[in-house]
């Protein structure tokens, strides 16, 4: 079972993960975005970090709901509410339970993954973040280590899409050959899963 | 075109990336309608930092600060000023009642939803008249 603790320690495996990846992850988002991916999230997860160790949120929804909400207000781009609704999606469908299941946890991670759908517009294949997190939340039943690996094929699998969302889809054709920064920085978010449940 | 609620006006927040577009846009909007008018009218651009960006805190606060009662219309410029108004209104309480993402071109939209509520029109009323800014073609 997964109590608090562990989704304390997701979130800040990923804040850990982000940092490390910033400055690829800026730079991945330089030739069809705005070059900021990396710093906006890495603001958001350390505003995510700082929030949990000071109001210590007691059960998994809880945590995931603090996190989203810290999101939505500290990135500036359009990764926060993406990634703030993500979360805190997840967080409202895994309810008050003090500890959930893995199976559970798979069934809220595909609400939450349902909602980023509908407040972008998106879909997989548009080159975006759910071009990563479809696939995990699939794979989500084989495992954190099969959910990580799906999300990291599906983010390195944006190459050659054409961007529709977004910044780049102005780019049209030009923005093929380049891996999508979102589905990149989702990629970490799941490989956290497996840091978090490794401790 | 109905009358507001009580004579109270609709309240417009206009949201850019850019502190210096929303204010622009702002008083533009207010002095094409004829300036001295009491629509109340917010500019939430840029981020708390003062950067490029969207803040969600800059938002709720310019929301609180134009709601009369009688709703607040929010026109937005890019992504993610788009989707953080989306997030906020999905969040439930952190607009206010009666809060409206209005479907609209920026300037000229805002332009309409000032001038419309400057008659005393309703929100719904207000919405119309700014989504309509889209069917103005220029050539």
């Amino acid at each position: 079972m997964l109590d608090a603790d562990f989704f304390r320690r997701w979130m800040t495996a990923t804040a850990a993960s982000v940092d490390r990846e910033a400055e690829n992850l800026t730079a991945l988002d330089s030739p069809i975005g705005d070059a900021d991916h990396g710093s906006n999230l890495q603001r958001g997860f350390t505003a995510v970090t700082a929030a949990l160790e000071k109001e210590q949120p007691q059960t998994p929804g809880a945590v995931l709901i603090l996190a989203g909400r810290q999101l939505i207000s500290t990135v500036g781009g359009a990764s926060g509410p993406l990634y703030g609704t993500l979360l805190r999606r997840t967080g409202k469908a895994l309810g008050d339970a003090a500890e959930v299941g893995a199976e559970q946890l798979a069934q809220a991670l595909r609400t939450g993954v349902d909602a980023v759908m509908a407040l972008g517009g998106a879909a997989p294949g548009d080159a975006t973040m759910l071009d990563a997190l479809v696939p995990a939340v699939e794979a989500l039943g084989d495992g954190f280590a099969a959910a990580a690996t799906a999300a990291r094929e599906g983010a390195v699998a944006t190459t050659p899409m054409q961007a529709r969302k977004g910044r780049a889809s102005y780019l049209g054709e030009r923005s093929i050959g380049h891996q999508d920064p979102g589905a990149t920085s989702s990629a970490l978010l799941v490989e956290a899963l497996v840091e978090a449940s490794d401790e | 075109m109905s009358e507001a609620k009580e004579g109270r006006p609709v309240g417009i927040v206009l949201v850019s990336h850019s502190a210096q577009v929303a204010a622009s846009v702002a008083e533009l909007a207010q002095k094409l309608a004829g300036g001295g008018t009491d629509v109340p009218v917010a500019p939430a651009g840029g981020t708390e930092g003062g950067e490029l960006g969207t803040s969600a805190e800059l938002i709720a606060a310019a929301a609180a600060s134009v709601d009369r009662g009688a709703g607040v219309a929010v026109l937005t410029d890019l992504g993610s000023a788009v989707l953080t108004v989306k997030a906020l209104l999905a969040e439930g309480d952190e607009l206010p009642e009666n809060t409206r993402l209005v479907d609209a071109p920026f300037v000229e939209g805002a332009v309409a939803a000032v001038v419309t509520a400057a008659t005393g029109a309703d929100l719904a009323a207000v919405e119309a008249a700014a989504a309509d800014a889209y069917s103005y073609r220029k050539v």
